[in-house]
């Protein structure tokens, strides 16, 4: 039976894992190819790395880091973060990522999911959502959360997926960093209007959280950062609660 | 010395990755005729099984001819899935057909909640002893990323299921494939890579 995913996510400047709250608030989490070793051990099922500030000095700053990470792991590795075109996607591809993510440019230039999904196949190509509630629906923002992109996250979902995407990283912006929960009802809401992966994010706080959104949420990932950086809870104990659960994980 | 086959599929860095780890002495043939001289031959793969296209001809002729001469071949995804006659996914590119039986798409089941594509990690059964999945359990559980997938025959040696039963893993004589990464299947993947090294003179 397919396993659900348990997926470890550093966002990076400069080199450096960071980590803020409602994508503000900034501090030190460490160093990559560090955290990667120990979640490679530890039985992480998929890592991301994701450059937050992805401004073009910092581009090849990133190739260094994807290669220091890539060569502490045999797991899969997403890479996102100010890709904004084929060439962006293929430096991060030659350096060692499995998988690339889009998010803004995904939204202002569509074709750019075909292109890499011909070019790379779609299990190659992660469409990123972030949004928030508001109303009955989930708006979408882009520019790192900073710039409202006038979508709902159902309808851009189903449009990603129709354009090539192969799965969907779905970010609840009122949850990131809170450790309140993910956003089971939002993340439901796209899981059923696809038939593709979508991996949650935004919110894990403790154990029940990951039980929550794999049933609630009808997630097939949920993606965490803080949570495993400061090994505040452990991989293996996390899986073991979900199998109790009868949640299937890789043990 | 290992071939590795660059046709342009986009593991290739990973597998190559994989093999410097297990130390194994490897090259990227530049031509067909260099294959030849190859004591195991890996054809990577991941994608759009259209890309084989890129193997059809002297790529084709040479390792069929080593294959033929006895040298051990692993094909990996649609490396794997190129073993056969073909696939409905790119329906006018042959395969190698060396394994009988066509690749097809897999029909998930919305209402069970099985997606198309399978992407994770998901658990193997083993029918019969093999060389290649030598040392792994019953139920070890490796990284999965396709949508196509060939049918389960007298040559699987590995067997998952999702929504129905396909090949996970095959072997015939000195031939081996596997649909699944064991460049990204953590310790259990570089298990099946060191065993089909293992067979390689």
């Amino acid at each position: 039976m397919l396993t659900k995913r348990i997926i470890a996510c550093m966002d990076v400047r400069d080199g450096q894992v960071v980590k803020g709250v409602q994508f503000q608030q900034l501090r030190h989490a460490g160093d990559p190819a560090e955290l990667a070793r120990r979640y490679n051990v530890e039985g992480i099922d998929e890592v991301v790395v994701l450059d937050i500030t992805a401004t073009l000095e910092t581009r090849q700053a990133l190739a260094r880091t994807i290669r220091a990470v890539a060569s502490e792991i045999f797991l899969p590795l997403t890479v996102g973060g100010g890709i904004r075109t084929e060439e962006d996607a293929a430096a991060v591809v030659d350096a060692g990522a499995d998988k690339v993510s889009l998010n803004t440019a995904a939204l202002r230039q569509p074709a750019l999911i075909t292109t890499l999904a011909e070019r790379y196949g779609s299990q190659a190509v992660i469409v990123a959502i972030d949004a928030k509630r508001r109303d009955n629906g989930y708006a979408v923002y882009v520019r790192s959360g900073t710039s409202d992109a006038a979508r709902d996250a159902v309808e851009w979902a189903r449009e990603a997926e129709s354009r090539g995407a192969g799965e969907i990283l779905l970010t609840s912006m009122d949850r990131d960093g809170t450790r309140s929960g993910f956003d089971c009802e939002m993340t439901a809401a796209v899981s059923d209007a696809v038939n593709i992966p979508v991996i949650a994010s935004g919110g894990a706080g403790d154990i029940q959280h990951f039980a929550d959104v794999f049933t609630a949420g009808h997630a097939d990932a949920a993606l965490a950062a803080s949570i495993f950086h400061y090994a505040d809870t452990s991989v293996t104990s996390l899986k073991q609660f979900l199998r109790g659960q009868g949640i299937p994980v890789r043990l | 010395m290992i071939a590795l086959i660059d046709y342009g599929a986009g593991n290739l860095t990973s597998v190559k990755k994989a093999l410097v780890s297990l130390g194994t002495e490897f090259s990227i043939p530049a031509s067909p005729e260099d294959v030849a001289s190859a004591s195991g031959i890996i054809v990577p793969g991941v994608g759009h099984f259209a890309v084989t296209g890129a193997l059809a001809g002297p790529w084709q002729n040479a390792i069929r001819r080593a294959v033929d001469g006895g040298t051990p071949l692993l094909g990996i995804c649609v490396g794997m899935q190129w073993l056969f006659e073909g696939s409905d996914e790119a329906p006018g590119v042959p395969g190698l057909g060396v394994l009988p039986g066509r690749v097809r798409r897999l029909q998930g089941d919305m209402a069970a909640r099985l997606k198309v594509p399978h992407v994770g990690w998901n658990a193997i059964s083993m029918p019969k002893p093999s060389r290649l999945l030598d040392g792994l359990d019953s139920g070890a559980y490796v990284y999965f990323t396709h949508s196509y997938a060939a049918p389960v025959t007298d040559n699987c040696v590995g067997a998952t299921a999702h929504g129905e039963a396909f090949a996970a893993a095959v072997e015939h004589g000195h031939v081996f494939g596997v649909q699944f990464h064991p460049e990204k299947s953590s310790a259990a993947g570089l298990r099946i890579l060191r065993n089909f090294l293992g067979t390689c003179a």
